[in-house]
């Protein structure tokens, strides 16, 4: 009954080619931007924004860029946290090369930057496939991180080896370090993030998501549909390196405002956003963001429950952290191997029979 | 010259130890198709445990109790059967619910078991770095130094020679008795296995259970070389240029792989590496095999992989 497209005719072409066609999804989409625009910003504390709404956004946006990728075009990578770190260390060029560039150029030109770089590392993709491949994007990874350390002109020679933003305004409103009010920080990335999803949702349902999508299905039937796997993949690499590299400058401008090569975006951040993915679910752009909310919400649930509530040490609870994690990660692979976003699928259909059973 | 003979040498032996690590990400891939990234976090469970056998170390507490030490030959077999029982469990609790999956799933699933044996590691046996004392041999070789003023470490000789003694192991079960012709034909085809009568389950114990087994040998020869700690999980990142350079499912590809990979590392490392200003060895070997994969897509002596419609 709630969920019921009954009787929603659509009467032009625009409506039929609406990015969400059903009116529930519509306003439920609406409803939720206008609380986390116009609600949640004078809720905002400096821990909400540092510890949970930026990490769920900038990681929300990096597995959207991996899932173009990865869920949409079928090609395992394992380079993410490199290439979130090509868009940082391109922010931080950018920004302090030429100091008076608007904040948002700044991450668009980063996202741009990285898009060159992934297409690079996506060429040995046409030749090589599978998990060969996934290996294969472990050179750009361990490569990448050692030229952030072993090029100095990435980093503006600072002898720390830690690149450290610059204070930016973005329309008269200080946006970086640590004296930024969060709910600025917070809306920014929440504008860039929206306007990136809706996109990608675009774009997943045109003709270069068809292309990938074929891509994924069968690389062989695709090319024979006509379908050519050079620009196909390539563009996949592209969009989905843009998509990663914003999420790096964002990451480092507005959230964490110092990193440093393999430490801020080593190995484990490319595991990390691939589990994103598959916990909420491979090739939908919901999915990207409901695996994002999951994995960065249950470190700190599991933290303060064991350390704060049942007063374990903090290196117990960390061992055991690992543990859950590892086993919430199987779990949810064999109760829901199409995860999240398959789960929100089932809702879905429930609540359209609700309240009967069929 | 004789610089270069010690660089290819120790680079050779280097390789080797990659190689017992890549043997055991084969034998699972070859007969259930899975990607097993959770074999260094193996070699490190196993490492811990044997440690921990042979301090006499109670799990948990992290207390030594030197009335439980046991002597190696114990505290080695104690290890077997205890990653024996890891692959029973894996395969009972994990891998039965996952059959059909796609590969990616089991993938992640592997990552997920990564991510619980380290910490199951840590808890039981404490997180601080254990010295393996087995009584291997280290040092130099004198034999070696007196006639020829080569340098090389005994205990990559004792790993050379056990990886050799593992492979014609590994060689004759595979080929001459029952279990291992019934592994081959899991591996060929999984649905023919199953139509004449083989028990994908049980075959899937027996491989982990070889793999885990695997995994300690390597983890006693790594642990032997420099303690057993976190790092070691992080040997597995080493064994996967090796891997695809051999081939996913090819056990000589394992060990022809890990020989390139050992012996170009090294000599990058010492004629590449001061040009650019040093640590290449990280992704030397990627670049490597990603530079075969171009030319042999599948690997040195990887299965080719033909596409039909």
């Amino acid at each position: 009954m709630l969920y019921r497209e009954v009787g929603q005719f659509k009467t032009s072409y625009a409506a039929d080619q609406a990015i969400f066609p059903i009116a529930q999804d519509r306003w439920f989409v609406i409803a939720l931007l206008l609380v986390a625009f116009l609600v949640v910003p004078f809720f905002v504390t400096a821990y909400t924004a540092n510890a949970i709404l930026l990490p769920f956004l900038i990681f929300g946006l990096a597995a959207l860029g991996l899932n173009i990728l990865t869920g949409y075009c079928g090609q395992l990578s394992l380079g993410t946290g490199a290439f979130m770190g090509v868009g940082a260390y391109s922010a931080f060029k950018l920004m302090t090369a030429m100091p008076e560039l608007n904040l948002v150029i700044v991450f668009l030109a980063s996202g741009v930057i990285t898009a060159g770089v992934g297409m690079l590392f996506g060429l040995p993709s046409l030749r090589i496939k599978g998990f060969y491949l996934a290996v294969a994007t472990l050179a750009a990874q361990f490569f990448l991180v050692w030229l952030f350390y072993k090029w100095g002109w990435l980093r503006n020679y600072s002898a720390t080896g830690q690149i450290t933003v610059p204070p930016r305004t973005f329309f008269g409103v200080l946006m970086t370090g640590s004296s930024a009010a969060p709910a600025a920080k917070y809306l920014l990335a929440l504008a860039m993030v929206t306007v990136l999803a809706l996109g990608a949702k675009n774009l997943v349902r045109g003709r270069f998501g068809r292309s990938w999508m074929a891509m994924r299905d069968m690389d062989v039937a695709a090319e024979l549909m006509g379908i050519r796997p050079l620009p196909a993949k390539l563009s996949a690499f592209g969009v989905s390196s843009f998509y990663i590299g914003v999420a790096g400058a964002m990451m480092f401008t507005l959230w964490l405002g110092a990193a440093e090569g393999g430490d801020t975006f080593g190995i484990q951040n490319s595991f990390l956003v691939l589990f994103m993915i598959i916990i909420g679910g491979l090739g939908t752009v919901l999915g990207s963001f409901l695996g994002a909310a999951f994995l960065v919400l249950m470190p700190i649930v599991l933290k303060n429950t064991m350390v704060d509530t049942l007063g374990m040490t903090a290196v117990f609870a960390k061992h055991l952290e690992y543990v859950i994690m590892g086993l919430l990660i199987i779990f949810f692979l064999i109760l829901e191997p199409h995860g999240l976003a398959r789960l929100w699928q089932i809702t879905k259909e429930k609540l359209r029979l609700w309240p009967f059973p069929y | 010259m004789l610089f270069l003979a010690e660089t290819v040498i120790s680079g050779l032996l280097t390789g080797v130890m990659y190689s017992l690590v890549a043997l055991g990400f084969v034998l699972i891939f070859k007969a259930s198709g899975v990607f097993n990234f959770a074999q260094g976090v193996m070699a490190l469970f196993a490492g811990l445990t044997l440690a921990g056998f042979l301090t006499g170390t109670i799990p948990i507490t992290h207390r030594i109790n030197s009335a439980l030490a046991m002597p190696p030959w114990l505290a080695i077999t104690a290890t077997v059967f205890v990653m024996i029982g890891l692959a029973i469990l894996i395969e009972r609790l994990v891998l039965r619910h996952l059959v059909n999956q796609e590969p990616i799933i089991l993938f992640m699933m592997t990552l997920g078991l990564a991510y619980v044996l380290e910490g199951a590691g840590d808890l039981l046996w404490g997180s601080d770095v254990k010295v393996l004392d087995l009584g291997l041999p280290s040092g130099a070789n004198d034999w070696l130094l007196d006639s020829f003023g080569l340098y090389v470490e005994q205990l990559e000789i004792v790993a050379a020679v056990v990886a050799a003694a593992l492979v014609t192991a590994l060689a004759i079960f595979f080929q001459k008795t029952r279990i291992g012709r019934a592994l081959r034909a899991v591996a060929d085809d999984h649905q023919a296995a199953l139509s004449v009568g083989i028990s994908l389950n049980t075959i899937w114990a027996i491989v982990w259970a070889a793999a885990g087994i695997v995994a300690l040998v390597a983890g006693i020869m790594w642990g032997a070389k420099s303690g057993i700690q976190f790092s070691l999980s992080l040997i597995a990142l080493k064994a996967l240029p090796v891997l695809i350079l051999g081939g996913f499912d090819s056990v000589p590809g394992a060990i022809v792989g890990g020989l390139i990979i050992g012996v170009g590392e090294k000599l990058a490392e010492v004629y590449f590496g001061p040009l650019v200003g040093g640590a290449v060895e990280n992704w030397f070997a990627y670049m490597l095999a990603l530079a075969f994969l171009l030319v042999r897509p599948e690997g040195l002596f990887g299965e080719k992989i033909i596409r039909r419609v």
